[in-house]
């Protein structure tokens, strides 16, 4: 198993990172649009391609540093291939999403936040995601899974987690 | 640039285009129907709630279909924003007949297109339940759902293809923009705003044009105009429906706002988390600079506006305003106190002005229809209409928008749909984690601004989450808690430090190890935190524990003298047993369980070791209903 958690950028990643710089260097208050972009390029965004964007865009790492970190959609740590996001909005809330969470935390041994050993799987609890007509509502990566049953979590949890395992 | 002539132009073409989805009572039917290429439109609704749904494979199944029948010459399909009925989704609405058909699945559409868009009989057994009752058809704003309803800002929502600049034009776009800076003064836009009543819909209730006022007064080289949407109550999605659906209508809004307080930037702050209606506004910003209608020079009248998207990055507490303007600027998104109020010294350090959403998708509608028609919708202190997201225990779940003064009882129990048969609607939640909880005995308050403040909850944004007798109040108080607690930006003390405490107790209190000092405790803490935390996050943090305390104060006693869930939520409270009586000893549930906390041999009674057993819950869905032995006591 690969060590996820050391730097392993390309010089493709880092001359796209490079060429977003470069278009916003001058526009006022940009920093956070850079960090949502270098988060699309690199998947998270690990102190290395901070101290890129520090020098690129003449911002103090402290700065830069306390933004990513104020920011929830900031990640310091890369997220598994699957990232199970799980909505804790009010209506998905009323409607069991806690059981639906801790399903998943129990299936995939892991914390909210945290990462399979085989970088496989990935738990985040979300905010609302907005679509409360389908609550309880997840995704995993782009795929939507809504109208859980909650009275039947762990079969619902199974069915979705066998999409993915035998990919 | 397209001149105020070009625009007429452009609205009586394609008016006579979508005139197709209006009814015959409205002022739009029989013009320019020469125009009309196609004797059909199909609107499939593409909110957010659609396309998670599946919505996209409806299209792309449409298309085929179409196209195979040899009817794609003849019959649009136009995708459009959210139609509010979120629960039945997909949607889609066939005009002009207006026939609705809800839950649609992709197998279904070769059906309906041979049956109704071939041999012209819609598929009755598809078509919204609501909207049918035996032979007769319903039209769709007399069935329940839509019946009370007043859409003013999401008039276009579900009517306009809110990627095509031209049909929001044929529904007057861009109208009142061009009677503004070609015939009005900025003072005299600013005087119908504020002659109108309109009033904040973010939460504040603020009056929009008595703030506009503020602005316009301060002189200064350089002003700007924002937007909120950066709508962050969970269980709220009234701002990302009117972005999906109506984009252009926020930009319109947003550049007669400039040309009133004279700015001539604007920012549009939106949440990351709505990518279908960051990428529409967008589409919407580029098409308006495309027709003159965005940048400099606006109608040749000599005002210049240009407009912006800003990203946020996941921080509820930027949706306050001083929040907001420190996030645009690049950095941590922390509150400042006020005053200076951002009117005299906001983003950059200049006159700013910063209005919700729903609130500017109501500026275009008052500048062409006036103030004194806005004036005649609502109540005395609460002008026009309010957008709900109605969410939870309820059967329609949606996107509801109703004139202000109308009961909390008529929008759950007519509109909503009620909650699930068998179960009693016991309180509603309006104001997210500002706002507190409205008992089912108060439920004929009128809403608006003032009552729901006087009832110890707030209007908010506008998310409205029903709970029926399985929610347990304190349960719900500690929800909005957590959120508080990990949404607090730290930097004062009262709501970093204060907000814990609060959590802390209500953790003790749900697991039955509260006292009634506890109680006391919360009531001291809440007061303090309410009056002394710097911004608005801290001072409405308390407001579900208070309101819940209010009304729901016997639940919490029963969790600390009785040590008792009553609703059966709170897991160290609750004890699963096996009724003797009913059980068959069949061991579905001794198989089911993770733990093995069920014994006994088969044929035999069986029970529930209460050391190993978890209580997550699965033996009492796994028990067959015809037995039903095991219970929550």
């Amino acid at each position: 198993m690969p060590d996820v958690k050391t730097f392993s950028g390309t010089p493709e990643q880092q001359s796209k990172l490079m060429e977003i710089i470069e278009k916003q260097k001058n526009v006022r208050g940009s920093l956070i649009a850079v960090l949502h972009e270098a988060q699309q390029i690199y998947g998270y965004l690990p102190i290395e391609v901070q101290e890129m964007i520090s020098k690129g865009l003449n911002v103090p790492m402290t700065e830069i540093y306390g933004v990513v970190t104020f920011y929830t959609q900031f990640s310091l740590e890369p997220k598994g291939k699957y990232n199970v996001a799980i909505c804790m909005g009010t209506a998905c809330y009323v409607k069991g999403a806690g059981k639906i969470l801790d399903e998943f935390k129990k299936e995939l041994d892991i914390d909210v936040d945290g990462v399979t050993d085989d970088g496989k799987f990935s738990i985040e609890a979300t905010r609302c995601i907005g679509a409360c007509g389908l609550a309880p509502v997840l995704t995993v990566g782009d795929d939507v899974y809504g109208r859980i049953d909650e009275h039947n979590v762990p079969a619902e949890v199974a069915k979705i987690l066998k999409n993915y395992k035998e990919v | 640039m397209k001149s105020l002539a070009e625009l007429q132009v452009i609205r009586d073409k394609h008016a006579g285009l979508v005139s197709l989805r209006i009814d015959e009572n409205d002022q739009l039917h029989g013009k320019c129907d020469s125009t009309s290429i196609a004797r059909k439109h199909i609107l499939v609704c593409g909110g957010t709630g659609c396309v998670a749904s599946g919505c996209k494979k409806i299209v792309d199944e449409l298309h085929k279909q179409l196209k195979s029948h040899k009817l794609d010459k003849e019959i649009d399909v136009v995708v459009v924003g959210c139609f509010g009925l979120c629960a039945v989704g997909p949607i889609m609405i066939v005009y002009p007949e207006g026939s609705f058909y809800s839950l649609v699945e992709p197998e279904y559409i070769q059906e309906i297109v041979e049956e109704h868009l071939v041999k012209g009989h819609p598929v009755k057994k598809y078509l919204y339940d609501e909207s049918i009752k035996g032979d007769v058809d319903i039209p769709l704003n007399e069935t329940p759902f839509y019946k009370k309803q007043l859409r003013v800002a999401l008039r276009n929502c579900g009517l306009i293809d809110p990627e095509c600049i031209e049909e929001y034009i044929a529904f007057d776009g861009y109208a009142a923009l061009g009677k503004a800076v070609t015939e009005m003064k900025p003072q005299d836009v600013i005087d119908i705003i504020k002659d109108s009543g309109l009033r904040g819909r973010g939460g504040a209730g603020f009056s929009t044009g008595t703030k506009w006022q503020f602005a316009a007064n301060v002189e200064s080289d350089q002003k700007y105009v924002l937007c909120n949407a950066d709508e962050g109550d969970p269980g709220a999605f009234m701002d990302r429906s009117i972005l999906e659906g109506d984009p252009h209508t926020i930009i319109e809004a947003m550049a007669l706002a400039g040309y009133a307080v004279g700015a001539n930037q604007g920012y549009v702050y939106i949440r990351a988390e709505y990518p279908i209606a960051v990428e529409r506004l967008q589409i919407a910003i580029d098409q308006a600079l495309e027709f003159g209608l965005l940048g400099n020079n606006i109608f040749d009248s000599g005002f210049d506006f240009h407009l912006e998207v800003r990203l946020g990055a996941g921080a509820f507490v930027c949706g306050e305003e001083t929040a907001l303007i420190t996030s645009i600027e690049g950095k941590r998104g922390e509150p400042r106190s006020r005053p200076p109020f951002p009117a005299v010294r906001g983003l950059f350090g200049k006159p700013t002005i910063l209005n919700n959403v729903e609130t500017y998708a109501n500026i275009p509608v008052i500048i062409n229809k006036g103030a004194e028609w806005f004036k005649t919708i609502g109540t005395d202190g609460s002008r026009g209409t309010k957008v709900f997201a109605l969410g939870g225990k309820i059967k329609n779940i949606g996107l509801v928008e109703v004139p202000m003064g109308i009961t909390l009882r008529e929008i759950v129990e007519e509109i909503g749909g009620n909650v699930a048969p068998g179960k009693t609607f016991k309180a509603a939640q309006t104001g997210g984690p500002s706002g507190g909880c409205i008992p089912t005995e108060l439920a004929d308050t009128p809403i608006d601004f003032e009552s729901l403040i006087e009832i110890g909850s707030m209007m908010g944004s506008g998310g409205l989450i029903v709970m029926d007798d399985d929610s347990c109040m304190v349960d719900i108080a500690k929800f909005f808690l957590e959120f508080t607690v990990d949404e607090s930006c730290g930097k004062c003390v009262p709501c970093r430090i204060g907000t814990k405490r609060m959590l802390e107790i209500l953790d003790k209190i749900t697991e039955g190890k509260g006292t009634l000092e506890d109680i006391e405790t919360l009531k001291v803490l809440s007061a303090n935190i309410k009056s002394t935390s710097l911004c608005g996050l801290g001072q409405t943090a308390p407001n579900p524990v208070l309101s819940t305390l209010r009304y729901f104060e016997d639940e919490y006693l029963a969790h600390v003298n009785d040590h008792k869930c009553p609703a059966g939520v709170c897991k160290s409270l609750l004890k699963y047993v096996i009724d003797e009586d009913k059980c068959v000893g069949c061991g579905i549930c001794k198989r089911g369980c993770p733990t093995n906390a069920i014994k006994g041999e088969p044929k035999t009674t069986h029970y529930i070791d209460q050391e190993l057993c978890t209580k997550c819950g699965i033996c009492i869905d796994m028990c067959p209903p015809k037995f039903g032995a095991i219970k929550i006591v």
